[in-house]
């Protein structure tokens, strides 16, 4: 039988707010246990949360960004369970009024462009760590994370492989960070997902018995993970069995799936409005003055870049990646006035990897937008050639100083006084009247020779084109 | 010096006919002499004198306000920096707050000194005082009798004079009852109008601090200090905090004072309804009118309440679960021993009773018929209150169907014992401030009138409440044995 995968994706992307959600402590990863816990996170007897305003500012641009209904009421919910590293013993979330109702998302396949519907995405606190290594049969519960704002993206089951479930998710990742309202980091736990998986019969309307696999934090382990569980399913109908609704962990060590709980295990969480907050008011001129500041869209611009700047599509979706790498492009390209291709060649290209090299962001380039122009201008204007380009580039990387000062400096400069290269061509053509011989007898080959002699005696700062066209005259007698 | 009233007591400190170190010394042996009513958990002796003499300090270079060097003391409910706050429960004896609530913090800054933590129905979820982990407190009127609750050291320390005045919560009638039972002035004020920070919560939705005193003069002293919005309560209100003192004197002529005849029906003690009925004389003859009204929701106040309270407070003390501070159960063999002995053994009967209420109010397939339906009750009683104060501008009843019920007596029945709040709840469901005040004695126990007023209009309660007290003076009786 043929069957046909039917996946859904909820997507947690921690906000990337200075403070928690609902207290003042800060965000930071990686501080001591327990440092960046204040009284409210702790859940101590009488605090009560106090909603941080970025959280909904962030939550209701992403809304904007995936052309979502913005609630003008929301409510915050009390999810009740009792866990040691969830301090209050009720998480608070949102239920019934999510903030982000229904928007979309477009993924390309295989050049085949597919509409992902969002169902909603609601804002709620993280939980903090638990730590059962390092406490011999004890377990050390780290609240830093505790109180963290997130807001959960949850798709409707329009994913029908494992590859469309990775591009949903990297076009979401791509998203967030673009829009800067999460960091990304996936080791970190910024990002990560859980993949409700079900199989039918291909034609079949009804949606199969799904799976909820929970926590993937990776782009890799995504696709593994729904590969298998497809496969478990599929293998168990064949054989006769049932598929069960429950929550399945992946064992990336394993590659493989297993059950956490039933459904009748499942925690009845109890969800009521939580009393100690007001319900989220979004009015007319909040949604405005957010929608004004809004940055382009990565559609939008990737569009723009290539009407604009007619460049290939490769190219426009490396620099439309992110908005600090789309920025520095056409700052270069204003900043330079060179052409856009020859900015998008030196970008891609040498910047790139030599960013990646150093591992560095863009955010962080040694070589500010101001000084790859000044480079790319003495490229465009025949001060330089490609070849010298390269070494003031990298002289670049490795100092403050402009490009034309290294040009100065190192005595770059191109060579396009036709007296001082003819001066050239006709001592090398005279110490060298053999090759002369051959050449004018007809060994084309030879040409190369005389152009590498040239260049070398002008320490590669001749103009190319000027050479090449004296030589040929001079040696053509 | 404890008989005097604050005003008198403040304007003794300023012509330094004594000081806050000899008032404050006053009644700490005070304390100690009536340690019998346990009407204390917690008596901060070493620290009251200390900030008694700073406040001294304060009335000599001219800094002081009227709270300045006066002993107060604080229901156990609200949390005080370094100094043990139980909530009345076995659950915290071993807690103390790395943070003071909003209302300490506000007394705290006005100079008054407060003297300990005050007696309480165990996370205030009683009427009567008797669920406390530390006993039951008694009433100063009868030792055998109870105080009420849940604020029941609260009033019988203010009753027998072991403070000037008191901190009170009120969820369903936990300030106003005890007032009555004890024959002193209790306000609950608007829902918002005093930050519920560091007050530990039992139903977040209803739950509101407020002053108990002896007359409405000194509650309306005690609310302008208490009142007002805070950044760290988003339910708070962020309006202004009008002089609470300033209208006292306003004249009561032509005031309508609305009579719900659901309050005055079966149930109501008649010695009680007499006594209320002499009170209601006296505002007539102040010049108010009076008239019957009907408030047909009334009657489901008690169901609606006994849904989302223990709803509420089911999640509310989940947080109580022996991982990070509190009670926790010796030897935990694993994580569900620790969290089930723990909160077995570290909360009370009547607690455990509306935690196991609430959890299955909120449960899958039972949220609806519960909650939701008490949520809806709730909005009509709300609907109920506002109409009726668009035909009068006060509502006024009894607060307790009897005076003070004996120690004992309702423990083994909780239905009768909630019962003893129906005059209340209705007014946290809607929200409505409503105080009140010492309206005479049946056999030698208190009766206490209600007021009820509306959204905001605690101004207005404390002037009606001051000029039945001009020309009554119930509110000036003391207990024998405390005089």
């Amino acid at each position: 039988m043929e069957w046909e995968t039917v996946i859904g994706l909820e997507v947690h992307a921690q906000l990337a707010t200075k403070s928690k959600i609902f207290s003042g402590a800060a965000t930071a990863y990686g501080a001591e246990p327990n440092t960046q816990a204040c009284a409210v996170d702790l859940g101590l007897p009488g605090v009560l949360p106090v909603l941080n305003e970025e959280a909904v500012r962030m939550a209701v641009i992403f809304g904007m960004a995936i052309e979502a209904h913005i609630a003008p009421h929301s409510v915050f919910a009390r999810k009740n369970y009792f866990y040691p590293d969830l301090p209050k013993g009720y998480q608070i979330s949102q239920m019934d009024h999510p903030i982000v109702g229904v928007g979309h998302l477009d993924i390309d396949v295989d050049g085949i462009s597919k509409r992902i519907g969002v169902t909603r995405a609601h804002l709620e606190e993280d939980a903090g760590k638990s730590l059962h290594e390092d406490f011999h049969g004890l377990t050390g519960i780290d609240l830093n994370r505790a109180g963290t704002p997130l807001l959960e993206i949850v798709s409707e089951p329009d994913m029908r492989s494992a590859k469309e479930a990775v591009a949903y998710m990297r076009k979401l990742h791509e998203l967030v960070r673009y829009l800067g309202i999460c960091d990304g980091n996936m080791q970190e736990g910024s990002f990560r997902c859980d993949a409700n998986v079900s199989v039918r019969p291909k034609g079949q309307a009804e949606f199969g018995t799904r799976a909820e696999i929970k926590n993937i934090n990776s782009f890799k382990f995504v696709e593994k993970a729904i590969n298998h569980e497809v496969e478990r399913q599929i293998e168990l109908i064949e054989n006769g069995g049932r598929v069960v609704q429950e929550t399945r962990l992946y064992d990336s060590v394993k590659d493989e799936t297993r059950s956490m709980r039933s459904k009748e295990e499942a925690n009845d969480y109890r969800y009521f409005p939580d009393p100690d907050l007001l319900p989220v008011i979004i009015d007319e001129a909040f949604k405005a003055q957010i929608k004004a500041a809004l940055p382009e869209l990565p559609q939008a611009k990737k569009q723009r870049f290539k009407t604009q700047y007619s460049l290939d599509e490769e190219s426009v979706s490396i620099l439309t990646t992110s908005r600090p790498l789309a920025d520095y492009f056409e700052s270069v390209h204003k900043k330079s006035g060179c052409e856009a291709k020859l900015c998008a060649n030196w970008i891609t290209g040498d910047l790139s990897a030599a960013l990646n090299k150093a591992g560095l962001e863009i955010t962080d380039s040694p070589v500010s937008d101001e000084r790859l122009a000044g480079l790319l201008t003495r490229i465009s204007d025949n001060t330089i050639s490609g070849k010298i380009a390269k070494q003031v580039f990298e002289a670049l990387w490795q100092s403050t100083s402009s490009a034309d000062e290294i040009i100065a400096e190192k005595g770059l400069k191109q060579i396009t006084d036709t007296g001082a290269i003819e001066a050239i061509i006709d001592k090398i053509i005279a110490d060298n009247l053999g090759q002369v011989e051959q050449y004018r007898s007809g060994k084309d080959k030879v040409f190369a020779f005389f152009v590498g002699q040239v260049m070398k005696a002008m320490q590669g700062k001749a103009n190319p084109a000027e050479v090449n066209k004296m030589l040929k005259e001079k040696l053509q007698g | 010096m404890h008989t005097k009233t604050l005003i008198e007591l403040a304007q003794g400190l300023r012509s330094k006919e004594f000081s806050s170190v000899e008032l404050t010394q006053t009644f700490l042996d005070r304390i100690q002499k009536h340690q019998h009513l346990n009407a204390y958990i917690t008596v901060t002796e070493a620290v009251a004198l200390h900030n008694a003499q700073a406040a001294d300090t304060r009335l000599a270079n001219g800094t002081a306000g009227l709270l300045t060097g006066i002993p107060i003391a604080q229901k156990d409910i609200f949390c005080t920096l370094d100094v043990k706050t139980t909530c009345g429960s076995k659950m915290l004896d071993n807690f103390s707050a790395p943070y003071n609530a909003t209302v300490v913090e506000k007394f705290n800054q006005a100079g008054a000194v407060m003297l300990g933590k005050l007696n309480m129905d165990e996370f205030a979820m009683g009427s009567s005082n008797e669920t406390s982990y530390y006993g039951a407190v008694k009433n100063p009127w009868n030792i055998n009798s109870v105080p009420g609750g849940s604020s029941g050291g609260s009033a019988a320390a203010v009753a027998a004079r072991l403070a000037v005045c008191a901190t009170g919560t009120d969820t369903g009638g936990s300030i106003r009852q005890p007032a009555a039972l004890c024959g002193i002035t209790g306000l609950k004020p608007t829902y918002g109008r005093v930050s519920r920070y560091g007050m530990i919560a039992y139903a977040s939705s209803l739950d509101q601090g407020g002053p108990m005193a002896r007359s409405a003069e000194e509650a309306a002293i005690m609310l302008q200090t208490m009142a007002g919005f805070d950044e760290k309560d988003s339910t708070s209100v962020d309006l202004p905090v009008p002089d609470y003192c300033a209208g006292l004197n306003n004249s009561l002529a032509g005031l309508k004072i609305g009579l719900p005849k659901e309050f005055f029906g079966e149930g109501l003690n008649s010695d009680v309804a007499a006594t209320l009925e002499t009170a209601i004389n006296e505002y007539r003859k102040l010049g108010a009118e009076i008239k019957e009204i009907s408030m047909p929701n009334l009657k489901l106040a008690i169901p609606a309440y006994y849904v989302i309270a223990p709803a509420e407070c089911s999640a509310n003390l989940s947080r109580f679960d022996g991982v990070r501070y509190g009670y926790r159960c010796a030897n935990p063999v694993d994580l569900a021993d620790l969290y089930t002995r723990s909160r077995g053994e570290g909360f009370g009967k009547e607690v455990k009773r509306r935690i196991l209420m609430g959890t299955y109010a909120l449960s899958t397939g039972y949220y609806d018929a519960y909650y939701l339906k008490a949520q809806k009750i709730r909005r009509l009683i709300s609907e109920d209150f506002k109409q009726a104060l668009t035909e009068v501008d006060v509502i006024m009843g009894p607060v307790t169907p009897t005076t003070a019920f004996g120690i004992g007596e309702k423990m083994s029945n909780p239905i009768e014992m909630y019962l003893s709040d129906i005059y209340t709840i209705a007014i946290n469901l809607a929200g409505v401030p409503a105080l009140s005040i010492p309206a005479g004695f049946v056999a030698g126990m208190p009766v206490g009138l209600q007021i009820i007023g509306n959204y905001f209009a605690e101004d207005r309660l404390l002037n009606i409440a001051h000029q039945y007290q001009q020309v009554t003076d119930w509110h000036l009786h003391t207990p024998k044995g405390f005089e």
